[in-house]
């Protein structure tokens, strides 16, 4: 019983290290993000896009734009293929193909994502160069590298919510004559949609916070992209291009980034909270 | 106008969806193979034990792969018993409540937070404040508490799938806590916790926006966990990106791809293990 | 079995606590480390690996991370030597020893495709300021001017905007690039793009264009013809070490000297 309460002991000091160690790091961001966000004003903080810190101007407006614009971007291309890969193995494939297929892309993606952003500036920039215009970093190229990159994040969550829809459910509408398309879209992708809503969420907390493929693809001006073929900068991208050099109000500024990162991925995360509770109940025991 | 017939729709959406299947995986081995046959060529025994020159344009990428294994191995070793420990204490040593949904929660978020938040606490707490520079050490600490939230988020669900049932039969011949946690739970747990483990190491070897503001792009060997030093995915990413060597690149790439698609596997197949062990 | 693992591990983990512990002798044999500009990171790195070759045991190490990241690492005690492409302002030659180790062109490159051959200041201005908006308007082909810069606390770009921009600020829509190796990579790609970097580092696959008359090469930077020309700098936060020393004065010695030389840079002495 000793023994028990001393490892006991150990445990919970191990357990609280860890955890204030994780807290440490969210009160040291907001500790130095947060006055810089309060001294120039929430307005012209978010909303204005004049970010010259040499003259002390920190408006973030471009970048969030850019961030919003590469990853609405990413989550069209992630979702469609993704999900509708989801739907392939789940619902027309047999199981044997996609016991291999569905692990085959859980591997292949494990590409790392320097690796994508070198595709992408090999490949594709030069390709939209030249027969869309524009310089080829633009908003279409991150958003493609992005939505290849979130992919397998998508289809394996979709998966798991698709193959969490009891069975009954797809037996049942077989039975009353339904065809496997009708049973997939007016079913299970219904039984399932608190599932698919936490993996597209998932999905674009990675978009939004990826860092050096969008680097790479995006072009990184100061001015908020007009059209899909005009480059961009997102917050991430700001902060691994200023951040060695910074100072005071410029480091600061770009920790206050820091901040508005961390909130817009609580809030994504407590809406995948919500929508997988739903998910639980509503899928029910396997 | 007719309103086509269910199966045909049917017929029509298969195509679709296969193609956009066999894009998807078309794309993801297009990138693969397209690096691979780029690079294999170049990759030799002499490229991975030599030391680069000119800033890489020559020689080989040995002091990267030592100061991967160093940067990344060491953030696992850090991480990984801190993580179980803390997974262990949170389902074995206390009830299910608001404490431990928060706490929960809290992991869920630190492990979606972008890295490059971390490389950013990580410059500016470990190099900087803490006087610990541009280094292995800054980078593999910073790396350990960006995989902190994700290893002990996953042990957690391993040491739950364990059966309840396995627990008290324990209890019931008259274990301790302790000996029921090592001998019956951790043994059942124990593939799942590894997947974790492996793949948050896959994830320390594909960071780089961490690793160029902690530890540094310094292209020797490091001698000591206070020097600086490169990592493969950061030498690629500055071989590509400064056109300083193409076919080094592709070369730097493959060896980085396949290591990282080795980890996976290992992964892979000691979920396995585990989804047989616990059903 | 799974205590004989458990085992395993914390010794794996105790071993590996011991050795960061072990780490703490970090002075006596810490490499000097130099951090800075992305313009003298090559050259540096080069004179680190000659410095090597004749001193083994002596280790340098070279980083980039801009000019400006440079003098902040020498000032936060990251780096032993900060290296700067530009003039230290006021108050940092107040905060840092300074010494000159050579001196550079900065280079105005196109892709090898484009026409021009040279711009004036005033062109170089509406170039990089977004007034001009074609290449027409300077001679050259029907289309688009893409201008490329650098982040902020580039040496090159300081030293570019005190040149040649004045008072007119970069366009805002100007394609950010974080080190001289990705402007040239760019400019490369692009035939409509534009950018600036350290005339030591264009190599063979862009083309440098004249400005204001003059061709851009190190006579002529030597000479002073060619204006847009921008000193390298060794920084140390007060007296260096005396490894760090021992490396600047390798740097200035006639080898070192000779070897930025052959490299395509001017001499500081």
């Amino acid at each position: 019983m000793k023994q028990d309460k001393a490892i006991s002991l150990v445990l919970l000091l191990i357990a609280l290290s860890a955890i204030s160690g994780l807290a440490l790091i969210t009160v040291f961001i907001f500790k130095e993000g947060l006055p810089i966000i309060l001294r120039v004003g929430g307005r012209d903080f978010f909303l204005s896009s004049d970010w010259e810190p040499s003259a002390g101007h920190f408006g973030i407006l471009s970048m969030i734009a850019g961030s919003l614009a590469v990853t609405a971007g990413a989550m069209v291309i992630g979702l469609v293929f993704g999900l509708g890969v989801a739907i392939v193995l789940t619902q027309f494939c047999p199981a044997g193909l996609a016991a291999v297929l569905k692990p085959a892309i859980e591997l292949l993606a494990g590409i790392p994502s320097v690796v994508y952003g070198f595709m992408g500036v090999v490949t594709l920039v030069p390709l939209i160069r030249t027969y869309l215009g524009g310089p080829g970093l633009s908003v279409l190229a991150s958003s493609i590298v992005l939505g290849i990159m979130v992919l397998p994040t998508v289809t394996s969550i979709s998966i798991d919510a698709l193959q969490a829809v009891p069975r009954p459910y797809w037996e049942g509408s077989i039975a009353l004559g339904a065809t496997q398309w009708q049973t997939a879209h007016m079913v299970m992708l219904k039984a399932a949609r608190s599932g698919i809503v936490t993996a597209a969420i998932l999905g674009m907390g990675r978009a939004i916070g990826e860092t050096m493929a969008v680097i790479m693809v995006a072009g990184n001006p100061l001015e908020i992209p007009h059209s899909i073929l005009d480059p961009v900068r997102t917050l991430t991208s700001n902060i691994a291009l200023e951040m060695g050099y910074a100072s005071g109000q410029h480091r600061q500024a770009l920790f206050a980034t820091g901040v508005t990162l961390f909130v817009i991925i609580m809030v994504l995360n407590t809406v995948a909270l919500v929508a997988s509770r739903r998910y639980a109940r509503r899928g029910g025991a396997r | 106008m007719t309103r086509p017939s269910p199966v045909a729709l049917q017929r029509v959406v298969v195509v679709a969806l296969w193609s956009l299947a066999t894009m998807t995986i078309g794309v993801l081995l297009f990138i693969i193979v397209y690096i691979l046959a780029h690079g294999l060529p170049h990759v030799s025994w002499g490229f991975l034990t030599q030391s680069p020159e000119y800033m890489g344009r020559k020689g080989g990428i040995f002091p990267m792969v030592v100061g991967t294994v160093m940067v990344a191995g060491l953030a696992v070793l850090v991480a990984a018993p801190i993580g179980v420990a803390t997974a262990i204490y949170l389902t074995e040593y206390t009830r299910e409540g608001r404490m431990t949904a928060m706490i929960r929660f809290g992991a869920d978020c630190l492990a979606g937070i972008p890295s490059i938040v971390f490389g950013l606490f990580g410059f500016v707490f470990f190099a900087i404040t803490l006087h610990l520079g541009l280094s292995v050490i800054s980078g593999a600490l910073t790396l350990a508490l960006m995989v902190l939230p994700t290893v002990v988020r996953t042990s957690e669900e391993a040491l739950r799938a364990v059966p309840s049932a396995y627990r008290e039969v324990s209890y019931g011949l008259g274990s301790t806590r302790w000996q029921m946690v090592t001998h019956v739970v951790l043994h059942s747990a124990l593939p799942g916790i590894s997947t974790g483990v492996v793949l948050s190491l896959g994830r320390c070897v594909s960071e780089t926006a961490v690793v160029m503001l902690t530890a540094g792009s310094a292209l020797r060997l490091p001698h000591s966990l206070f020097d600086s030093s490169r990592t493969l995915a950061l030498h690629f990413y500055m071989l590509s990106r400064e056109g300083i060597s193409m076919p080094n690149a592709y070369a730097t790439a493959s060896v980085l791809i396949i290591a990282i698609l080795a980890l996976n596997m290992l992964a892979y197949w000691l979920m396995r293990r585990f989804v047989a062990k616990v059903r | 079995m799974v205590r004989g693992m458990l085992r395993l591990l914390a010794y794996g983990t105790a071993a590996a606590w011991v050795l960061l512990g072990g780490g703490c002798g970090r002075d006596a044999a810490r490499a000097v480390s130099v951090v800075g500009s992305t313009s003298i990171q090559p050259f540096a790195e080069f004179l680190a690996e000659e410095y090597d070759k004749k001193n083994p045991g002596q280790r340098v190490e070279v980083q980039g991370g801009g000019s400006t990241a440079g003098l902040q690492a020498t000032a936060n005690g990251l780096a032993d030597i900060g290296t700067c492409s530009r003039a230290l302002k006021p108050d940092e030659a107040e905060q840092f020893t300074q010494t000159l180790i050579a001196r550079d062109g900065v280079a105005i490159v196109v892709n090898p495709t484009n026409p021009v051959n040279g711009l004036t200041s005033e062109q170089l201005r509406g170039l990089f300021s977004g007034r001009i908006r074609n290449w027409r308007e300077v001679g050259g082909r029907d289309g688009p001017v893409r201008p490329i810069t650098r982040e902020e606390g580039s040496g090159t770009r300081e030293s570019f905007v005190n040149l040649i921009m004045g008072k007119e600020r970069i366009s805002r829509a100007a394609l950010t690039q974080e080190s001289n190796g990705a402007v040239k990579e760019l400019v490369k790609g692009d035939p409509a793009a534009v950018g600036y970097m350290s005339l030591g580092l264009v190599g063979e696959e862009l083309k440098a264009v004249s400005v204001d008359g003059v061709t851009p090469t190190a006579e002529n930077v030597l000479a002073g013809t060619y204006k847009l020309a921008r000193p390298f700098l060794f920084v140390t936060k007060g007296p260096a070490r005396p490894d760090a020393q021992r490396f600047i004065d390798f740097v200035l010695s006639p080898e070192g000297q000779k070897i930025l030389e052959t490299e395509g840079l001017v001499r500081a002495r």
